[in-house]
């Protein structure tokens, strides 16, 4: 009995050793405001090349981390230009990139919130002082681009020094967003991208963040060294109209369009 | 449902269980027998990552693996990719999470052994080989069996290292437990729940069939 299960365990794990991908099937990763936009401009794409992507959402500076460390990724789109330049720096990049969106924030409250959805933050900041708001979520500002473009609307507004114990930290934005609709939070500053997919959208209301609060969410992608004949397609795809059609759809600015 | 990464969670556990406990059916059984200076610090460092956060873990495996240390580039130049964010990265990890959960249910088994049994099997002249198969491997039997569950259970749920070794690469090491979380953040609040409940029922039959097979095993030697 025993030797039989162990042989069968053998046998497994052997046939199982084999994993890597026989054919060219990239991992690209992405910032997590792309979860929706990117998810379905990368379908269309399979669908017209017949080829396959691996597709991983998460936080860019998680991303541009594990690129130091040896990462497999052949594609990062991240949500901030600042860690695609510093990677190209260190010579892991193809070149310096494209900037391919501009993003945006928005305030969103779930049903039922004592809080409006006012992009001014002036209901915020009355629901601070009187407190109505006890949480509040936004995505990680040490590595979510999305979370320090947060912060930095928030101080413009002068809410940060009485906003920050009451803060709950994503570890990206959309686990922000996740946070902030989950009735948890009493709102957040998420993705404006994110907000306008039916799956986010139908949880709570938004309203947009006025752009002068916050250094632009510049979104530069690159292909990495090892970026095979896939790779470099779906970079080109990307920028595309097709493609751009969709980033405009979830709301993105596009390079060489205005809002 | 993601049938890749549960495809990819079950070959995980298959093959850290084939690997470590063999390993730990030698380190077990030396551990139960051996009476050396410092056994305590041993068996301490050997139950280290049953305490240990599992970012600990993953932070040093990060480091230790990771492209920035000797081990990592050496790894990369005989094999041409690194051995974080791979499948046999996770593998790595795993045999060492999982180390306790093998080693000591199967030191616990040959332990309770009776020396005396031992004595009697080399008096009648018995092989050693024949004796550990004939007289100590049946009787340590049920707790291998433990070490082997709790190993290939505790893989299919191992969270927090996977997260920080594995890079959530689907195919590659996106495992069930990862999956889940990946769906929660994509507001797929479906997906993740279906996921979630087959990683239940799985884990309840595993241990189920543990404590089975154990019971039947101690009554057929008590």
């Amino acid at each position: 009995m025993l030797r039989r299960v162990f042989l069968s365990a053998v046998v497994l794990a052997l046939t199982a050793l084999p994993v890597r991908a026989q054919q060219d099937v990239p991992v690209i990763v992405a910032a997590s405001d792309l979860q929706f936009a990117v998810a379905e401009i990368a379908e269309n794409f399979t669908k017209q090349t017949r080829r396959d992507l691996k597709l991983t959402f998460g936080s860019s500076g998680n991303f541009a981390r594990q690129i130091q460390q040896g990462a497999p990724f052949q594609m990062y789109l991240s949500a901030d230009e600042q860690f695609v330049f510093n990677l190209a720096g260190k010579g892991l990049t193809l070149d310096r990139g494209t900037l391919y969106a501009i993003g945006r924030i928005v305030i969103m409250v779930p049903h039922g919130s004592p809080l409006k959805a006012d992009g001014t933050l002036a209901d915020l900041k009355a629901g601070l002082a009187d407190g109505r708001v006890t949480k509040f979520s936004i995505a990680n500002p040490e590595h979510a681009p999305y979370g320090a473009r947060a912060v930095e609307a928030l101080r413009h507004a002068g809410l940060w020094d009485a906003l920050k114990s009451r803060l709950v930290l994503g570890e990206n934005v959309s686990q922000a967003a996740q946070f902030a609709t989950s009735g948890g939070a009493q709102g957040g500053i998420i993705a404006y991208s994110l907000v306008l997919s039916p799956a986010v959208s139908k949880l709570g209301n938004y309203a947009l963040i006025d752009d002068r609060w916050h250094e632009p969410l510049r979104q530069q992608m690159v292909l990495l060294k090892n970026a095979g004949e896939t790779a470099r397609l779906f970079y080109a795809y990307m920028q595309s109209p097709p493609a751009r059609a969709i980033m405009r759809k979830y709301g993105f600015v596009l390079p060489g369009e205005s809002s | 449902m993601d049938w890749d990464a549960l495809w990819l969670t079950l070959r995980l556990g298959v093959v850290t269980v084939a690997i470590l406990i063999p390993l730990a059916m030698i380190v077990g059984r030396w551990l139960a027998l051996t009476h050396i200076r410092g056994k305590g610090l041993l068996e301490a460092t050997l139950a280290l990552p049953l305490v240990l956060p599992p970012t600990v873990v993953g932070f040093y495996l990060l480091v230790a693996f990771g492209s920035g240390s000797w081990f990592g580039q050496t790894y990369q130049k005989l094999f041409g990719h690194a051995l974080v964010f791979t499948f046999e990265g996770l593998v790595v990890a795993s045999v060492i999470v999982n180390i306790p959960f093998a080693v000591q249910p199967v030191q616990r088994a040959f332990e309770s052994i009776p020396p005396d049994l031992r004595d009697a099997a080399a008096t009648c002249g018995m092989s050693w080989w024949r004796m550990i198969r004939k007289i100590e491997l049946p009787l340590a039997w049920p707790g291998i069996l433990t070490g082997l569950v709790l190993t290939f259970a505790h893989t299919l749920g191992e969270f927090g290292v996977v997260l920080m070794v594995g890079g959530s690469i689907p195919g590659e090491t996106k495992t069930v437990a990862i999956a889940i979380y990946d769906r929660v953040q994509a507001f797929d609040d479906v997906g993740a729940g279906r996921m979630a409940l087959l990683l239940l029922a799985i884990s309840l039959v595993t241990i189920a069939l543990s404590y089975i097979f154990t019971q039947r095993l101690g009554r057929r030697y008590a």
